[in-house]
């Protein structure tokens, strides 16, 4: 007779997000180790405290938060995981401030594959090194599967606002010109395309990306920049109305001047999207008085995501609050803020 | 882009205007169809560049601000059912019941789904075998081919949790109504496109004889709808009651017989009820017999529907071309897209919501 000596030994090599993953135990530790601390290790994280305690310089701190569900988390041009980097970054600095430290929290679903998580934590950290910006503290919660959808990650971000710059949604002045760094809409119908039940031959890339280094040298070319914003969800349209709506002044833009890739706007013609209300991940909407336009074109032109940056109107004394389209008819239309969903979780 | 700038070009689009300028010697009055054609005028301005003497009047081919809140009240009670997926175009889940609409069904946890086709809801049937799939199937004659083509599909390879939620009608139906009632003043028409694609143009041909008015199939960029508009005043200055295709890259006078085997072999003519405008006889399309087991009102108990309409919504004159949307007196006050009174405020192809998106003040 032979006794079987060997008892039921716990999994510990899974390779998708088990609920233990975020219960703080043994498998907790394991997550970080096996895929935070590999990606993301800095001297604030390595002391694995509770919290990041740093050193900041004497002025303003700008503080920002978002939170990225975007479906599917993996799309042409980019992951969630930049997204999530480059969103907050590009919040910081398009204020005016230089980003300096990000938090990041992760909400993961139960089954979600440890595999694809690596390659999420991998594509934050290589955002992180480009924008220049450490992740310095973080946090993992799990929930059943159907409660999220794979991973949802909250990024908040700590800024130095620069010495000398005043930008703000309502410092715009009538005569102010509006310059657009690039062509519209393009994150926006690159998720749109890649969705299930959609089926387009060509692939249309997001344009996800860090502009704290081109804003940096914009800011230091032109100090007296008015207004800057990332124009994300709802588009161009969306961030033009709260900047005329924020300083009580009206906007004219030319419907010729917009840039609009060819595989974009074939993309949203069949759609029937305006493009117009289409999110950006890497494009900025700037304000400007008239004389300095010229100028900050031209830093603009020098970054790799400023190449297409074009002057689409000016700031108005009349219809405060609205913008107004030229079109290419030469009548004039209202472009409106758009009405709720239209492409769901897209950031 | 091909196919596109073309048709926009400012340069040709001005010269028709100039033709037009030169051909009208008195006052027309000329209804577009189609609500895509509605969006298109409205948001390029063409109105705004017209002579005063052409007025344009908005037709009712609207699918979403024409279906009977009797339909959207069913399709928020299917919606609402457990076991159900209910699977609808995108315009349709904003558009206001009695009380509430789908979106609201959703966050109260009913499973809708938006889809880009029929064919996609099939899919989503074949893959929830031990789920009631249940497509709204709303449209005019351009959408009745592939509403056609998922029940044919689904009565094909058996799948029988599928169904669709039938409001489909006909455009000749609806001119007629508008063309004898006694407040008409619509002169001539631009006849849909997209309709036209499907369906030929022949069908027009007696109406155009019988109303004695012309018909132009027209398309929906500017230069397409210029130039429709360039030919209807043409053949009303000539006091020509003809049909003319001003859709010629995409209508043929059959149309497309393909398309419209299947709807015939699917559905039969009925008479349908258009929200804001009442029963049209023959206007609609519902299934036929032989698809019964796909037909929700049948597969489903429906029946004890109440409906209530605001009383200051005035979208069946707008639809008939009785009224602009900017002079009802609900416009941008208590009707806005944020808190629609009638479809008309709600779908993208809606007059009232092309008003309040491109044209409302400071104009």
């Amino acid at each position: 007779m032979t006794i079987e000596l060997s008892c039921p030994v716990p999994i510990s090599n899974h390779e998708t997000v088990q609920m233990a993953h975020g219960a703080g135990g043994r498998l907790s530790q394991d997550l970080m180790r096996r895929i935070f601390m590999p990606h993301l290790h800095n001297i604030f994280l390595d002391l694995l405290d509770d919290q990041a305690k740093l050193e900041l310089p004497h002025g303003r701190v700008a503080f920002t938060t978002d939170t990225y569900v975007v479906s599917p988390i993996f799309f042409p041009g980019g992951t969630i995981g930049e997204l999530a980097v480059n969103g907050t970054v590009n919040d910081l600095a398009a204020g005016g401030a230089i980003p300096k430290y990000l938090s990041a929290g992760f909400v993961l679903e139960e089954g979600f594959s440890l595999p694809e998580l690596d390659r999420v934590v991998q594509s934050m950290a290589e955002a992180a090194r480009k924008a220049g910006v450490q992740i310095v503290t973080g946090d993992t919660k799990v929930v059943e599967k159907g409660q999220c959808d794979k991973v949802f990650i909250n990024t908040s971000g700590i800024g130095i606002v620069r010495e000398g710059v005043a930008v703000s949604c309502r410092n715009l002045q009538p005569g102010d010109a509006v310059i657009l760094s690039g062509s519209v809409g393009d994150h926006g119908m690159a998720i749109m395309t890649s969705r299930e039940g959609l089926s387009f031959q060509s692939r249309i890339s997001s344009d996800c990306a860090a502009l704290n280094g081109m804003i940096a040298d914009m800011l230091d070319a032109v100090p007296s920049i008015h207004a800057m914003r990332d124009p994300t969800r709802g588009g161009v349209a969306a961030t033009l109305n709260e900047l005329a709506l924020s300083s009580s002044v009206g906007i004219a833009i030319d419907e010729t001047a917009i840039p609009v890739r060819p595989d974009v706007r074939g993309a949203c013609e069949l759609l029937g999207i305006d493009p117009m209300h289409v999110a950006n991940e890497g494009k900025l909407v700037v304000v400007v008085p008239a004389s300095d336009a010229e100028r900050v074109l031209e830093v603009m032109h020098l970054s790799e995501h400023g190449r297409g940056a074009v002057r689409i109107g000016m700031v108005v004394c009349d219809h405060p609050g609205m913008v107004i389209m030229r079109t290419a008819l030469g009548t004039r239309r209202i472009v409106d803020l758009p009405l709720g969903e239209q492409l769901p979780r897209i950031c | 882009m091909k196919f596109i700038d073309e048709y926009r070009d400012p340069k040709l689009a001005l010269a028709i205007l100039e033709e037009i300028r030169r051909k009208t010697t008195r006052a027309w009055t000329i209804m577009e169809i189609c609500g895509g054609q509605t969006h298109s005028i409205i948001r390029n301005g063409i109105d705004q560049l017209l002579p005063d003497a052409i007025t344009l009047v908005h037709g009712p081919g609207c699918p979403v601000c024409v279906t009977p809140l009797e339909t959207i009240e069913r399709a928020l009670l299917l919606a609402g059912m457990p076991g159900v997926i209910f699977a609808s175009f995108g315009d349709m889940l904003r558009v206001p019941g009695s009380s509430k609409d789908l979106f609201c069904v959703r966050s109260e946890g009913g499973d809708v789904r938006f889809v880009f086709s029929p064919l996609d809801a099939l899919q989503i049937a074949r893959d929830n075998p031990h789920k009631e799939v249940v497509f709204l199937a709303v449209g005019f004659e351009t959408t009745a081919p592939a509403n056609a083509m998922a029940v044919y599909q689904a009565k094909r390879e058996r799948i029988g949790n599928f169904s669709l939620l039938v409001s489909q009608v006909l455009v000749p139906p609806a001119m007629r109504a508008i063309l004898s009632s006694p407040g008409n003043k619509v002169e001539g028409f631009l006849a849909a496109g997209h309709v036209c694609a499907v369906m030929g143009y022949e069908e027009y041909e007696p109406v155009a004889k019988e109303y004695h008015v012309p018909v132009v199939p027209t398309g929906f960029e500017p230069v397409d709808l210029l130039a429709g508009i360039l030919k209807t005043v043409e053949l009303l200055e000539d006091d020509r009651a003809e049909v003319f295709n001003r859709y010629g890259r995409v209508v043929s006078r059959e149309g497309n017989l393909a398309a419209r085997r299947i709807v015939d072999s699917v559905f039969m003519v009925s008479d349908r009820q258009w929200r804001g405008i009442g029963l049209i006889p023959g206007s609609g399309l519902v299934l036929r017999e032989e698809y019964a087991a796909w037909d929700a009102e049948k597969k489903f108990d429906l029946a004890h529907i109440t409906v209530s309409e605001s009383p200051l919504c005035m979208s069946g004159s707008v639809l008939q071309g009785v009224l602009k949307p900017d002079a009802c007196p609900a416009f941008g006050r208590e009707c806005n897209p944020q808190h629609p009174l009638g479809a008309t405020m709600v779908s993208s192809e809606g007059a009232c919501a092309a008003y309040y998106n491109y044209h409302r003040n400071p104009f």
